[in-house]
């Protein structure tokens, strides 16, 4: 049978339909020309300019708190969560994968006018920790993907082994269990990290008043194009950094080669 | 290779409650609840300092049937079923070719794809914003070439929302087409060949049916995505492309309006679902005669984390 050569040339296309904003965009934050309509030669002015703004490094500052901070819950809830799926069948593994599989579907506006209700009904005041447990919420589904998956390839007998040989559960989580999925851990939270880092729909509902995200920040100066070239700037670096954690978390969460 | 997950007594095992209950807990509280919230704030009354008056109401969820809501819903579910329609047309062929390549190619491949999905959403928006711009790239170049005119807006309609809708939507249609093509047994294809069926005939008999489970998870995907969008609209879109997703934004925020953004949202949340019952009825109804995983039964969460 010949291969037909469409779908080859539609992946090109789609590649191309991919990357080409964003190397676009790359180019112009080095671009004199403030819209980028054409290269009007090379410059370091709009990174210079997003240097000397505050308030961007402000948001910056909170964001990366913000996503420490529920990195590390989400993990742990996420591992845990994991494990409990991945050993137990029954009633309530089938209610608790459900509920840690919805969020993956929900649509990011309505994750955040629900969690906005019970802030509001609440009265659980807008700001930090409201982001924060909103951000703990969405990564939790995410990081308990990441972990089922790592734990698709563990062995347990491993476990086994350890209490045979006199380990009590603490040990064996200590000393078998937790080295074993680090690689997974550690995977699951750099995706925690940058959902956390990116987020702005979701954020937009729950932040208040001086929890300013980047993304929040980005997207106010959106609205002038004025700013259009710091953004790039801005953007160029983000992209770069992402990058980054994207190779590492790729690297950290494929199983070993056997 | 790995053990099977057996429900035997083990020793090394912690007990299923201590495990389940954190997270169990933790979603219950902020995400079970607030869902079901959102239908019962729907029938609050507001208050003018934007929490929740006193009484109840069914002032919000009337409202919903006037200007401009339904028209807001309903350009809402046109741009929708449009970009799932769009983004299936373009993943098939792409996880037809993923699923053929080597391996090593695929993984390149996929790769390449997953990359600029990782980059955030905002900045994706923001890179066609610029490109659009009317002193950007893309209008300077197609006016050099006489290919639009000197007064042509490539920015703000409805045209640019589609653009970016399926731009930032069509990873979410590549992954699961991808995962179902990939299993799929592409032998069967040249059988069918061998048969007599045309490449057509054997790809819309055989290959399609297939990758059923794919198709409905990326359609769906696609669909509850492009639903709840907010931002592509608000950005890219002018003032006659506003959807649900900026509503709801615009009553809780702006207005103040919480019993009106939830009446709203509960509205979109309904319509979400619409498409997966329907999904379930036509699954009950076309019952495979091969027996299907059990698992494929239950809403498995969508594979976008790429493995």
């Amino acid at each position: 049978m010949s291969r037909p050569r469409f779908p080859a040339i539609l992946t090109g296309l789609v590649l191309v339909f991919f990357h080409a904003p964003l190397v676009v965009l790359i180019l112009n934050s080095f671009n004199a020309s403030r819209f980028g309509g054409s290269w009007e030669g090379f410059t370091w002015k709009w990174y210079d300019l997003l240097w000397k703004n505050a308030p961007i490094w402000k948001a910056f500052l909170i964001s990366l708190k913000i996503a420490a901070a529920a990195t590390l819950t989400s993990v742990v809830l996420g591992t845990v969560a994991a494990l409990a799926l991945h050993w137990y069948r029954g009633a309530l593994q089938r209610t608790h994968g459900w509920l840690v599989g919805l969020p993956l579907l929900a649509p990011d506006v309505l994750m955040g006018i629900s969690l906005l209700a019970i802030f509001a009904s609440t009265g659980v005041p807008l700001g930090f920790g409201s982001i924060w447990i909103a951000h703990t919420t969405f990564c939790l589904s995410y990081v308990t993907m990441v972990m089922l998956a790592r734990l698709q390839d563990f062995d347990f007998s491993l476990m086994e082994a350890a209490a045979d040989l006199g380990a009590n559960r603490w040990q064996a989580f200590r000393r078998v269990l937790l080295p074993l999925l680090w690689p997974g851990i550690l995977g699951g939270a750099l995706l925690a990290f940058s959902l956390s880092i990116d987020d702005f729909v979701i954020t937009f509902f729950v932040s208040g008043a001086g929890s300013t995200t980047l993304p929040i920040l980005v997207s106010s100066m959106m609205k002038t194009s004025r700013n259009l070239p710091v953004i790039n700037a801005l953007s160029t670096l983000l992209i770069a950094g992402t990058f980054l954690i994207a190779a590492l978390s790729y690297r950290l969460s494929r199983p070993p080669q056997s | 290779m790995n053990a099977s997950p057996a429900p035997s007594p083990r020793r090394a095992k912690w007990p299923e409650w201590w495990l389940t209950l954190p997270s169990l807990l933790w979603l219950a509280a902020f995400f079970a609840v607030p869902f079901v919230l959102i239908l019962v704030l729907s029938f609050k009354t507001a208050d003018v300092r934007g929490g929740l008056g006193p009484g109840w109401s069914f002032d919000a969820v009337r409202n919903l049937a006037e200007a401009p809501y339904p028209e807001l819903a309903w350009r809402t579910c046109k741009v929708s079923v449009l970009a799932t329609i769009y983004c299936l047309l373009l993943a098939l062929p792409v996880a037809w070719h993923l699923a053929k390549a080597t391996p090593r190619v695929g993984q390149l491949l996929l790769l390449l794809i997953v990359v600029p999905f990782f980059t955030n959403f905002l900045i994706r928006v923001f890179a066609w914003k610029s490109l659009l711009h009317p002193e950007g790239p893309l209008s300077a170049g197609l006016k050099n070439w006489h290919l639009i005119g000197e007064d042509t807006q490539l920015l703000n309609n409805s045209g640019s929302v589609m653009l970016v809708m399926v731009y930032t939507n069509l990873p979410f249609a590549i992954f699961p087409l991808y995962a179902a093509a990939q299993k799929f047994d592409f032998s069967l294809l040249e059988a069918a060949r061998d048969l007599g069926a045309s490449p057509t005939r054997a790809f819309f008999k055989i290959f399609l049916p297939g990758i059923r489970q794919g198709l409905l998870s990326a359609a769906f995907m696609v669909f509850v995505c492009t639903m709840g969008q907010y931002v592509v609209p608000q950005v890219i879109g002018g003032t006659g492309d506003e959807m649900l997703g900026a509503k709801i934004a615009q009553r809780a925020l702006n207005d103040r309006n919480l019993p009106q953004a939830c009446a709203l949202a509960a509205a979109l949340m309904l319509a979400g679902l619409l498409p997966w019952l329907i999904a379930k009825i036509w699954h009950l109804s076309h019952r495979p005669r091969v027996s299907i995983d059990p698992v494929a039964d239950s809403p498995s969460p969508p594979n976008v984390y790429p493995a």
